[in-house]
C-alpha cells in the first residue's frame, strides 16, 4: 500500500471519540485495509506461545493481519518469525500447521530455506549465474521478542522494545502465568471458529463483563452453584476493569483470584474438584493442593492485549481478522507442563464446557457478535456507544483508569489506541 | 515437501495392489445391522427435528458422544474435543438447547442431514459398530452451511431394545475453523 494522503485517512481517527465510535468501524472495507497497514503491520502482534514450539526445529503456522507467517525455534534456541512466501515466485513454503523440520523447501521449484530463513539451495543453479545471489533472497524475517512465554512479532524493524509496548500489562501477564502453580503453562489444544463480524467486536467482548449473565445464562444455569457464584461479579465492587495504556486493559471478574499465590486459607475449594483434591492430597502437601485447585479456573481476570491476544482466565483468546466482516478466533486451552495428568484433563473438560463451536458459552457469544455486525449496517451515522461507567471512572494510584468490570473502560482504552494508530500524525 | 524423484515415482508404481475389503459378505443383511441402521436414521431425524429430549433417550446411561478436534486421536480423555459428553454433560446440553436461555439455540439453523456409506466395523453377540458418512446442510438467515463428517456408532442390543453406546463424529474440518452452531450433530 502506498503512503496515505491526509484526505484519505485523516477522517478515520475522528471516527473514534472517547465515549463512542462510528459504526463504519465495523463495516467499511477501506477502514479495514488501513487497519491492517497501520495497526497489524505496525505494532507487536502475538504469534505463538513457546510451548507450541518446544524443541529445536519445532514450528507452527500463524498470521499477522492477513499475512501468513511461520514461527519456529532454531538450533540456537532463538525464535524466528518468517513470512510464509517463497522468494522465487511466491508459493507458500509451509502448509503444515505444526510440526518439526530442519528447514522449509518450496514445493514449486524446490528452493530450500533454513529455520533462520536463509536460502540454502536452488536446484539447477546454473541459470542463476551472474543473475542472483542466494544470500540476497532469504525468507523475509520479522522482528521477534518474547515475554514470559508469549512470542510477538512485528513487521516494523524499528519498533519500540516489546516490554515497553506491554508496559503495565506485564504485571498481569506475570500473575496470569501463576496458574501453572509451579509448573510452566502449556497450550493443551485449541478450538478454532469464525464469526461473521468485524475483529473489534471480539476485541471489545473480552473486556465486556456486562454481557456475561445475559449471553451466558444457559452456561450459568448448567454449572455447579460454586462456579456460578464465583462468576457473579455484577454487583461485586471489587470486580473492576483497569485501563493499562497502549490499548491494553484488564477486566477482573474474580477479585480473590487476581494473584493465585496469595491464599489466606479461607476460601473453600470447590466440591466439584473433590476427586482431584483427594488424589493430590496423597502425593503433595495441602498448600500445593490448594494452589493447584484454586488455579483450576485460571486467573481471575481477562487481560486484553491490543490488538490480537487476550489472556482469558484459563485460556488464550487469539483473534485473526479475515475481512471487514469475518474474524477467526482461536481458544487455546492451557495446562500444566509436567503437572498432574488428572488436573490437565479436568482443565480440558472445563474448557470444552464453555469454549469452542459447541461450547455452552462460545456459541452464544458468536451469535451475539453476528448480530452486532448485522445491526451495525443500519444507519451507519448512529454511533456505537462505549460510555458505560464514564461517570464512575476513577484513576487509581497506579495511574490506571478504573471502573466496574461491567463498564466499558477497557473498550475505551482499545479505541483510544486505535485512534492513535489510525491518525495521520502517527 | 520434496518433488518426486525418478526413484520415488518408480516406488509409487511398484506399490502392492491395495488390499481389498471383504466385500460381498452380506453383513448389511444381518438383522442386527438393519436394526442399527434404523436407529441411526431415527436419531438423525430427531436431531433435524430438534427433539433433543427424546433424542437423549436413544443413548445408554454410560454412552459417550464425542466430536474430537484431533483427526487421529483415540485418546479423547487427554485431548481437547469440541464435545466429549457423558450422560451428565449430555443431559445439561439438552437442557440448554431446549430451555430457551441460549440465543444460539433459539436461533439455530434448520438442518437436513443424510447418512449413508454404511460399513460394518464389528459385530458381536450384542453390539454392532458401524461407520458411515454424514452430510449436513443447514440454513440460517439467507445462508447455507455444509458440514461433512465420518461417523462411528456402536449400538448395544438388549433383547428388543437397541441403544447408542458410542457416537464418534469426525468432522472433515475438525482441526480447522468449525463455526459455532446452536444445533447438534
Ligand atoms: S516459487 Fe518457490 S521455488 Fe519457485
Ligand atoms: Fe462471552
Amino acid at each position: 500500500m502506498t503512503s496515505p494522503t491526509s484526505e484519505g485517512t485523516g477522517g478515520f481517527a475522528a471516527l473514534a471519540q472517547g465515549d463512542r465510535v462510528a459504526a463504519q468501524l465495523y463495516t467499511d472495507p477501506e477502514i479495514f485495509d488501513w487497519e491492517m497497514e497501520r495497526i497489524f503491520y505496525s505494532t507487536w502482534v502475538w504469534v505463538a506461545h513457546e510451548s507450541e514450539i518446544p524443541e529445536a526445529g519445532s514450528f507452527k503456522m500463524s498470521h499477522i493481519g492477513l499475512q501468513p507467517v511461520i514461527v519456529n525455534r532454531d538450533r540456537k534456541g532463538n525464535f524466528n518469525v518468517l513470512l510464509n512466501r517463497c522468494r522465487h515466485r511466491g508459493a507458500s513454503v509451509c502448509e503444515v500447521p505444526k510440526g518439526k523440520a530442519n528447514g522449509f523447501t518450496c514445493p514449486y521449484h524446490s528452493w530450500s530455506y533454513s529455520l533462520e530463513g536463509n536460502l540454502r539451495g536452488i536446484p539447477y543453479p546454473d541459470g542463476y549465474e551472474g543473475v542472483t545471489e542466494k544470500r540476497d533472497l532469504p525468507l523475509q524475517r520479522l522482528r521477534v521478542e518474547s515475554y514470559n512465554g508469549l512470542i510477538f512479532a512485528s513487521f516494523k524493524p524499528d519498533i519500540e522494545p516489546l516490554e515497553e509496548f506491554l508496559g503495565d500489562a506485564k504485571i498481569w501477564i506475570d500473575r496470569f502465568m501463576k496458574q501453572g502453580a509451579g509448573f510452566p503453562v502449556k497450550v493443551q489444544g485449541e478450538h478454532k471458529f469464525r464469526f461473521e463480524g468485524n475483529w473489534k467486536i471480539q476485541l471489545e467482548n473480552t473486556t465486556d463483563g456486562y454481557h456475561f449473565p445475559i449471553v451466558h445464562r444457559s452456561w450459568m444455569a448448567s454449572v455447579d452453584a460454586e462456579t456460578a457464584d464465583m462468576l457473579s461479579f455484577m454487583t461485586d465492587e471489587k470486580a473492576v476493569t483497569h485501563a493499562l495504556g497502549n490499548g491494553h486493559s484488564v477486566a477482573i471478574m474474580v477479585p480473590e483470584h487476581v494473584d493465585l499465590e496469595e491464599d489466606d486459607g479461607m476460601e473453600e475449594l470447590q466440591e466439584r474438584f473433590r476427586h482431584i483434591i483427594d488424589e493430590l492430597s496423597e502425593i503433595m502437601p495441602q498448600q500445593q493442593v490448594r494452589r493447584i485447585v484454586r488455579s483450576m479456573h485460571g486467573a481471575g481476570y481477562n487481560l486484553n492485549l491490543f490488538p490480537n491476544l487476550s489472556l482469558s482466565m484459563s485460556f488464550f483468546r487469539v483473534l485473526r481478522p479475515i475481512s471487514v466482516n469475518e474474524t477467526e478466533i482461536q481458544h487455546m486451552a492451557l495446562g500444566l507442563e509436567g503437572g498432574p495428568e488428572s488436573v490437565n484433563r479436568e482443565r480440558l473438560r472445563i474448557h470444552e464446557h464453555f469454549q469452542g463451536p459447541f461450547g455452552f458459552g462460545t456459541s452464544d457469544d458468536s451469535e451475539a457478535w453476528d448480530r452486532v455486525q448485522r445491526g451495525a449496517v443500519a444507519n451507519p451515522d448512529m454511533p456505537i456507544l462505549v460510555n458505560r461507567g464514564l461517570g464512575r471512572e476513577v484513576t487509581v494510584d497506579e495511574g490506571w483508569k478504573t471502573s466496574h468490570v461491567t463498564d466499558e473502560t477497557g473498550m475505551r482504552e482499545s479505541y483510544a489506541m486505535w485512534k492513535r494508530m489510525m491518525s495521520d500524525e502517527n | 515437501m520434496k518433488t518426486d524423484t525418478a526413484e520415488e515415482v518408480v516406488a509409487i508404481d511398484n506399490r502392492p495392489a491395495p488390499q481389498r475389503y471383504e466385500v460381498g459378505l452380506g453383513q448389511l443383511a444381518d438383522p442386527l445391522v438393519g436394526r442399527a441402521i434404523e436407529l441411526i436414521w431415527r436419531e438423525a431425524q430427531l436431531l433435524d427435528d430438534k427433539d433433543y429430549e427424546f433424542w437423549q433417550t436413544l443413548y445408554t446411561e454410560d454412552a459417550k458422544y464425542v466430536i474430537p478436534v484431533d483427526p487421529d486421536t483415540e485418546d479423547f480423555e487427554s485431548s481437547l474435543n469440541m464435545v466429549y459428553d457423558d450422560a451428565r454433560m449430555r443431559h445439561m446440553r439438552v437442557t440448554r438447547l431446549v430451555q430457551g436461555y441460549s440465543m444460539s439455540a433459539v436461533a439455530a439453523a434448520r438442518t437436513s442431514r443424510t447418512i449413508s456409506r454404511f460399513t460394518v466395523e464389528e459385530i458381536t453377540a450384542d453390539t454392532v459398530t458401524l461407520r458411515s458418512a454424514q452430510v449436513l446442510v443447514g440454513f440460517k438467515r439467507d445462508k447455507f452451511q455444509m458440514l461433512g463428517a465420518d461417523l462411528t456408532h456402536r449400538i448395544r442390543f438388549n433383547g428388543d431394545d437397541a441403544r447408542i453406546e458410542l457416537k464418534l463424529i469426525r468432522l472433515v474440518n475438525s482441526d480447522s475453523a468449525v463455526n459455532a452452531s446452536g444445533f447438534l450433530l
